[in-house]
């Protein structure tokens, strides 16, 4: 596309770099000069640096709706050898605007809320001083994504894609000290880049034999020779790409990071790791579906990890007690739903799950952090808390007077989980908007209409129908699940009697903090009309850039039978957690009641990833321990050591030449005259 | 007339003594003597060459020998006097303070 004609078509698509660098821009003057700006001021240089992205990204689909093929906006020529041409290239096209909205959008209200959640948590953990570095880190987060979302071509795209994994080990490790035994942050943070690495692995052999077969990276040029290319290569490079997609998107086997990765501070959680980095994989499915429909064997595969992964993690998720990990299990079962669906060839259908996912995904986690800021006030009031020595501002940002100084008393009870939902309970009450707001966040995820869950899971649900009818099976037992454990979450938390002095101390939070839940609860409410039935504003967005999606008539049975599979879901979770609930937090899981072994399998996520650890890190550890010692010290410091040893040795035979008598230097003389001689006088010329 | 090859004979069996007593004598002056010796018996092929052969040159080859052996046990002789007074001794086996 050549730069002339896309001016004149379209006068806001040139404005496309600045998503990548308004971001940048951001967090280098945070870098340099955050610590003067004071805490609100990197806030909100930040926020302005994600809401101009924001701005942009509408300006562009503005210029789209006018004109909707795709464009390519060059920036600049990267890489240039014989035949090979990569350039960092924008693509302007309806897909690509798409996941540019979400993600400025969603995160310029996660950079809001980080600044009320961050201010507490800072304070709480003792060090007021990491402030600004999370923002710095926030925003090349953003600049990274907007890389891979806007990227023209394969190379690009993973240029991007590694910034995003890296974002994610910096800000999964921030407290890189804390955690249990001191290291428990740094190590999740390293499991989740390992395991991404792996990943990793499988995106770049498929970028390999994209280079050798097709020549090129570009997305255009890739997608005009598949035919030419052997369906067996095609095959590879797509299956190779699914292990990369498995890494990024948290799909099995590689989904072991995310649980992990609920170490890092909650926005953290909320914008990388439910509404944003983990939708890349599916994206880059979207992305690749030429490729894809030349290898329908690759598809169904997508297809059925898809499957099977919703169903597992919506199994384990019964079982967890931490607020966060519920959700983190409950974000890999719903990235099952997006997967299985761009693996049927219902691109629209995934792609609409993946918004409204990120809508109602990032309230609920952004909630739930609203919920522990809450209960580590409690905490703080009731303990003494730990380590937090600026009580000041815990008192400045309550909002409806809970009156405290910290007592003095009993040195905090330092196994307190604020995040354990065994210790909660009763919290509807203490905490109104946050109950609220997390109510629509679950019955959105559950799928109950006309929020905007039941539409998109609904899609889903009916192009499953028109492809496999085991697969659509195993789609709603998810969903089932899915109104089972979000049910439990929400009587677990917030109905029932407050089982700790902490839950009975908390209170509502400040505004920063509630404003964008309450923003991000009306998408979820209403997000269901950006592809309603019948109207299919977003199929025919996206039909510009991805043709031959599957479409699916709304089948009113199908929707009907999901909405009663989920309201008979939270009724169940009713009858088991809402009509009696415990009243102690050591008290068992009803669950286990019926249960009884079974459930502590779900607790223990089947057994994975402690097999992982056995099979991958201790052979690995098994092997570097025996090329540690019988290799590397037997053989070949055994090696060196004994050359050395032989000079030596060498040398003690020749010192003994030398010892100082002249008589037998004089013999030596003698010796060598002598043979000398004999040599040149019988040695015949 | 006696044959050519008994002059060389002693002079080989000269200067085969010479070497022993070279290595297998301790004190200089006996060494030096031994050295004589073997220079002697050189001077001796020396001049039995040149009768052979009829050429003077072996006998003039003499007079080269013998000056430079007077210098050298000149030399050889300081040198003694040298050690005996850093050692007060000549025995040459206790000259080995360079052995490494």
């Amino acid at each position: 596309m050549l730069f002339q004609e896309v001016s004149q078509a379209a006068p806001y698509v040139s404005l496309v770099p600045w998503v990548v660098f308004l971001p940048v821009a951001g967090l280098l003057i945070n870098l340099l000069i955050g610590k003067r700006l004071g805490e609100a001021g990197a806030g909100i240089i930040a926020s302005l640096a994600s809401g101009g992205a924001f701005v942009v990204a509408a300006l562009l689909a503005v210029s789209l709706a006018g004109s909707p093929e795709p464009k390519s906006v060059p920036f600049l020529d990267w890489i240039t050898v014989g035949t090979l041409n990569i350039n960092w290239a924008f693509r302007v096209d309806t897909l690509s605007v798409t996941m540019m909205l979400l993600v400025a959008g969603v995160g310029t209200l996660i950079h809001i809320y980080a600044i009320g959640y961050m201010h507490q948590d800072t304070r709480h953990n003792g060090d007021p001083g990491r402030f600004t570095r999370f923002f710095v880190y926030l925003n090349l987060f953003i600049a990274s994504m907007m890389i891979l979302v806007s990227a023209d071509n394969y190379l690009m795209l993973f240029v991007g894609w590694e910034g995003v994994g890296l974002c994610s080990y910096l800000l999964i490790g921030f407290w890189f000290e804390k955690g249990k035994a001191g290291t428990a942050n740094a190590k999740a943070a390293k499991k989740a880049f390992v395991v991404n690495r792996v990943g990793d692995f499988g995106l770049l052999i498929a970028l390999f034999l994209l280079f050798w077969w097709f020549g090129t990276f570009q997305f255009d040029g890739v997608f005009s020779q598949v035919g030419e290319v052997p369906q067996a290569v095609v095959m590879a490079i797509t299956l190779f790409m699914l292990l990369g997609v498995a890494g990024k998107s948290a799909q099995i086997p590689l989904y072991v990071w995310l649980p992990d990765a609920m170490a890092g501070p909650t926005p953290v959680s909320a914008l990388i790791h439910a509404a944003t980095m983990v939708t890349a994989g599916v994206y880059l499915v979207a992305r690749s579906n030429q490729l894809y429909a030349a290898a329908p064997a690759a598809q169904s595969a997508v297809m059925w990890v898809g499957a099977l992964t919703a169903l597992l993690a919506g199994l384990i998720a019964l079982g967890q007690f931490d607020i966060k990990r519920v959700l983190a299990f409950s974000t890999i079962s719903q990235l099952g739903f997006m997967v299985a669906a761009v693996g049927m060839g219902a691109y629209v259908a995934g792609m609409f799950h993946l918004t409204t996912h990120a809508f109602f995904k990032a309230l609920l986690f952004l909630s739930a952090g609203s919920v522990i800021l809450g209960m580590e006030r409690g905490q703080e009031l009731a303990y003494g808390g730990h380590g937090s020595n600026d009580h000041g501002s815990v008192k400045e940002s309550h909002k409806d007077g809970v009156e405290g100084t910290a007592h003095g008393g009993p040195a905090g009870h330092d196994d307190f989980d604020p995040q354990d939902m065994r210790n909660m309970g009763g919290l509807r009450k203490r905490m109104p908007v946050t109950f609220w707001v997390y109510l629509i966040g679950a019955l959105a995820l559950a799928g109950i209409a006309p929020l905007s869950g039941f539409f998109s899971k609904d899609e889903i649900l009916a192009a499953a129908l028109e492809t496999n009818a085991a697969v659509l099976v195993i789609l709603i037992l998810a969903a089932f699940l899915t109104a089972f454990y979000m049910g439990r979450q929400i009587f677990m938390v917030f109905f029932g009697p407050t089982r700790t002095r902490a839950a009975g101390l908390t209170g509502e939070n400040n505004p920063v903090i509630t404003v964008p839940l309450i923003i991000l609860a009306v998408l979820s409410f209403f997000g269901g009309a950006l592809n309603l039935p019948g109207m299919h504003t977003m199929g025919s967005w996206l039909e510009h850039t991805i043709a031959g999606a599957l479409e699916t008539e709304f089948m009113p049975t199908l929707a009907i039978a999901a909405l009663v599979v989920a309201l008979v879901g939270l009724f169940l979770a009713w009858m088991i957690y809402g009509r009696r609930p415990a009243s102690r937090p050591a008290a068992a899981d009803p669950l286990y009641a019926r249960m009884t072994s079974g459930f502590n399998v779900l607790t223990n996520q089947f057994g994975i990833d402690q097999a992982y650890n056995t099979i991958f890190i201790g052979g690995y550890r098994v092997l570097a321990n025996f090329l540690a010692h019988p290799v590397d010290q037997g053989l070949i410091d055994g090696a060196v050591n004994g050359l050395a040893r032989l000079q030596s040795a060498i040398a003690q035979l020749l010192r003994q030449l030398q010892n100082g008598f002249v008589r037998s230097y004089a013999l030596i003389l003698v010796i060598g005259v002598v043979a000398i001689l004999s040599y040149l006088i019988f040695i015949p010329r | 007339m006696i044959p050519v090859s008994y002059y060389l004979g002693l002079s080989a069996v000269l200067f085969a003594l010479g070497i022993l007593g070279v290595l297998l004598r301790r004190n200089p002056l006996v060494l030096f003597m031994s050295l004589e010796l073997m220079f002697n018996a050189g001077n001796l092929a020396f001049v039995t060459f040149a009768r052979m052969y009829g050429d003077l040159a072996g006998q003039l080859v003499v007079f080269f020998v013998m000056t430079v052996a007077a210098a050298e046990v000149a030399v050889g002789l300081a040198l003694i006097v040298a050690i005996f007074r850093s050692k007060h001794t000549i025995d040459l086996d206790e000259v080995n303070s360079l052995k490494g």
